[in-house]
């Protein structure tokens, strides 16, 4: 950097003008290597993606990596767009998992995607089918050797002293040359390898690729498809339903009965019944409807909102007040050792929250909790199991998590604050409540506002503390849906959702995210216009 | 802390200097070892459980009633290993990529001027008051597709997880640079631009050396609330070989709390203590980070 005083005088000179030397190598140096490699790594990445999602047919992935990639190749070869170079890898992660997902909530909130709907209709119907399917009663058994080749496992099955081929893709078909044992089983086949039984009977997973897979009998998908149960024989097995792609109807060939696929993502019968099997349904606005008017949700979600609210409310002015209150005390030039104080002060914050949190679900045990045996004289209070002690709970361990960061931030805030303008209340002859009441503690809100609302958009959706402490729990008695009186939304959310087991309900739970997405939104929006309002004052 | 003002009203008309201190100052000390006890049980207890030789809930009320280290022993029978690992792996590959792409993309908006720039500025702004967290049911659906086309994109890949972590770098980390990119003068990119330094080179050999200090903090925010999630690692890890340590040792206290005690307390001290001496040794720089962006608690 120091450099540039150096050789400026060299340019000044009114000789030719010499490239300087840093100029001659730009473009073919290291860097440029570098970034050639990269993009060469990031173009054969890209590609292998484009060409598994054309296999996967997954069109929404296979656009939206071609777009990607052809913008990456355009934003680093070309010699403008300076600022992309610098913005875009960021962006790309940016726009896939942020803005996308927040996207794809707001669609799936207008879906009934969830248990018993969660593929489209094509692939319902072909799921309806396999699921189906039964083995033929008059099928043969033929003998089987499962095989492997490029295109993964495949079944080899003799058939009056000829091997056929075939894999989850490719139907049935002859193959010569291949060597048969005297039961009829195929021991070699040319260009695949048989799988030794020995290696079927260890594996586990191989195992059940071997009886999830069907083999095609021929190109008609009426004439079923091979399968085995324990992969030394093979049968015929086929789907009673057949798929009437015009009318739209599944028909079940055994007892009659026409499946039409209704308004909700069902397949039903004209019996009444109705298959397993479903799609996801575009149903606008049904699932926020469904939020407050059915009587298994409304009532529980109502609760969980109010107790969302007076949560988030509660921790911050209780941490701030508990924080500030620290502050105050040992904001003192006098006291000796402030450093250690203060470290020691701030320990629970330096603790890892969800730590934290488990370890207060045990402190607070009922039977063998500490709480109780040093502080209640060993009685057995339900610290966790009571809809109100376990409200109380939460909003203690939240204080001891949170009290730190306002001990922080209000010493800081107390510590810039214009001696100047307390020094003249105090010549007035203010007295120290006075001072704070009327100098410190509105200066302070005026930098600490901010940070309160930031504060409240991050415990409205402190899952860890809610799902470490409580669980969400005590249960809701009331109703059938999994929800208890200390769950917030994003816990609510968590728990309808069924992502971690139970049953799924991505709608609904989108839709709740949207709610949580709303709130979160206003907030921060009402925030930004306060700040400026308070700067002002 | 009244009682220590006791003897002053005896004399009250000229108090003394020890009495005047106990007033103003003196108090607080009291009052300072009453706080410590507050903040400071809790992490006692757990070193003191993690020390009990019967290694469940039960009877760890007395502090310190047996040291042994057999928790810390029985830990190797559990996967906890693992996981410390794959708590590493996740956390530290969240941060180098939040703390790179995050420096890049402040470069750009601090040193460039380009149309568009304060529309993405103001964006970002709004992008990142969204936690991403709350779109959890996207990102599960999202990486069920991709794990169909991409296997290592796809749920039960760690890899997967921190390109999840990665979404919220930009939102998250780039205003916090900008800030202090913008105090270090232009008018050394200039000298070094005469010199016919690339751009690429003001970057990499004169801004980041400078800014090193925010590129810590960024990247131990990143890694600390790596570390913290559970709700998106609950659900992008499925089997326990893959967890990461909030998953795994909140698993262990779900199921059994007083039996398990022993290990979690022992995991406890394990993971919490190389976080808890970072934290306070940088607390200067994390703190006005804090203030001035992301908020953790």
């Amino acid at each position: 950097m120091t450099t540039g005083q150096d050789a400026s005088p060299e340019t000044v000179k009114p000789k030719p003008p010499r490239e300087s030397y840093a100029r001659q190598i730009q473009g073919m140096g290291w860097g440029f290597l570098v970034k050639l490699l990269l993009m060469m790594l990031v173009n054969a990445l890209g590609l292998s993606v484009i060409l598994s999602a054309w296999n996967a047919e997954a069109w929404g992935i296979l656009t939206a990596s071609v777009v990607l990639l052809i913008a990456a190749d355009v934003v680093y070869f070309s010699k403008r767009m300076l600022p992309l170079k610098y913005i875009y890898p960021g962006l790309v992660f940016l726009l896939i998992f942020q803005v996308f997902t927040m996207a794809y909530t707001a669609y799936v909130a207008s879906t009934n995607y969830g248990a018993g709907h969660n593929v489209s209709k094509e692939q319902a119907v072909e799921s309806a089918l396999i699921q189906d399917e039964r083995q033929v009663a008059d099928s043969p058994i033929y003998p089987l050797a499962v095989v492997r080749g490029d295109g993964g496992l495949g079944f080899a099955v003799g058939v009056d002293g000829e091997v056929q081929v075939g894999t989850a893709e490719q139907p049935l078909e002859v193959v010569d040359g291949a060597a048969l044992d005297d039961s009829g089983r195929p021991t070699e086949v040319p260009g695949w390898e048989v799988v030794p039984r020995a290696e079927l009977l260890s594996d586990q997973e191989l195992a059940q690729e071997v009886t999830s897979l069907r083999v095609p009998v021929s190109d008609d998908a009426d004439e079923g498809s091979l399968r085995t149960r324990e992969g030394s024989t093979a049968s015929i097995y086929r789907s009673s339903l057949v798929w009437d792609e015009g009318a739209g109807t599944l028909t079940n060939t055994e007892t009659g009965v026409v499946y039409t696929a209704d308004e909700f993502g069902t397949f039903r019968g004209d019996d009444g019944s109705s298959l397993p099997v479903g799609f996801y349904v575009n149903v606008g606005f049904d699932n926020f409807v469904k939020a407050v008017t059915d009587p298994d949700y409304a009532g529980p979600l109502l609760k969980v909102t109010a107790w969302t609210f007076s949560f988030a409310i509660l921790t911050v002015i209780s941490s701030f007040l508990l924080g500030l209150l620290f502050a105050l005390i040992f904001n003192d030039d006098r006291i000796k050792g402030k450093k250690v104080l203060r470290t020691l002060f701030i320990l629970p914050y330096a603790f890892p929250a969800f730590l934290s949190a488990l370890l207060w679900r045990g402190m607070l045990n009922s039977e063998f909790g500490i709480i109780n045996d040093w502080f209640f004289f060993g009685a057995n209070i339900n610290w966790l199991g009571d809809p109100w002690l376990a409200k109380f709970s939460i909003l203690f361990v939240n204080l001891w998590l949170s009290y730190p960061y306002w001990f922080l931030v209000c010493t800081g805030a107390l510590q810039s604050m214009p001696g100047e303008t307390l020094e003249a209340a105090k010549i007035d002859g203010a007295g120290s409540w006075r001072q704070f009441r009327s100098i410190q503690f509105p200066l302070l809100l005026v930098s600490t506002a901010p940070l309160a609302i930031a504060s409240f958009a991050f415990n409205f959706n402190n899952f860890t503390i809610i799902y470490m402490l409580t669980n969400g729990g005590p249960r809701f008695t009331d109703t059938s849906v999994p929800l208890g009186s200390t769950d917030i939304l994003i816990s609510a959310i968590y728990q309808i959702s069924g992502v971690a087991g139970g049953r799924a309900d991505y709608g609904l739970a989108a839709a709740l995210s949207i709610v949580v997405f709303v709130v979160v939104g206003a907030v921060s929006a009402i925030a930004f216009r306060q700040t400026k309002k308070l700067e002002e004052f | 802390m009244a009682t220590s003002a006791a003897p002053a009203p005896t004399r009250r008309r000229q108090p003394t200097r020890r009495s005047r201190w106990w007033l103003e100052v003196g108090w607080r000390y009291p009052v300072a070892a009453v706080i410590i006890f507050y903040a400071a049980f809790p992490l006692v207890f757990v070193l003191s459980a993690s020390l009990d030789e019967r290694g469940s809930l039960a009877g760890t009320s007395a502090l310190f009633s047996s040291i042994s280290f057999q928790n810390y022993a029985n830990l190797n029978d559990t996967l906890f290993w693992t996981w410390v690992g794959n708590t590493l792996i996740i956390g530290s590959a969240a941060a180098i990529g939040a703390v790179l792409m995050g420096a890049a993309a402040a470069y750009a908006f601090s040193r460039f001027r380009f149309k568009g720039r304060r529309f993405s500025l103001t964006s970002l702004l709004i992008l990142q008051m969204f936690p991403q967290t709350v779109a959890f049911v996207a990102v599960f659906l999202l990486l069920l597709a991709l794990g169909n086309v991409v296997p290592a994109l796809g749920i039960n890949s760690k890899l997967a997880l921190i390109c999840v972590y990665l979404g919220t770098a930009l939102g998250a980390n780039t205003f916090l640079m900008y800030g202090f990119f913008n105090s270090i003068p232009q008018d050394m990119d200039e000298a070094a631009k005469i010199d016919g330094a690339s751009h690429s080179q003001i970057f990499w050999k004169l801004i980041m050396p400078l800014v090193s200090p925010i590129l810590a903090v960024v990247g131990l925010l990143a890694f600390i609330s790596a570390f913290g999630d559970f709700i998106l690692a609950r659900i992008v890890l499925v089997s326990s070989e893959n967890w990461t340590l909030a998953v795994g040792m909140y698993q262990w206290v779900s199921d059994q709390l007083s039996a398990r005690w022993g290990i979690f307390s022992a995991g406890t001290i394990i993971a919490a203590v190389p976080v808890l001496i970072l934290f306070l040794a940088l607390q200067r720089y994390i703190v006005g980070g804090l203030t001035s962006g992301s908020v953790k608690g």
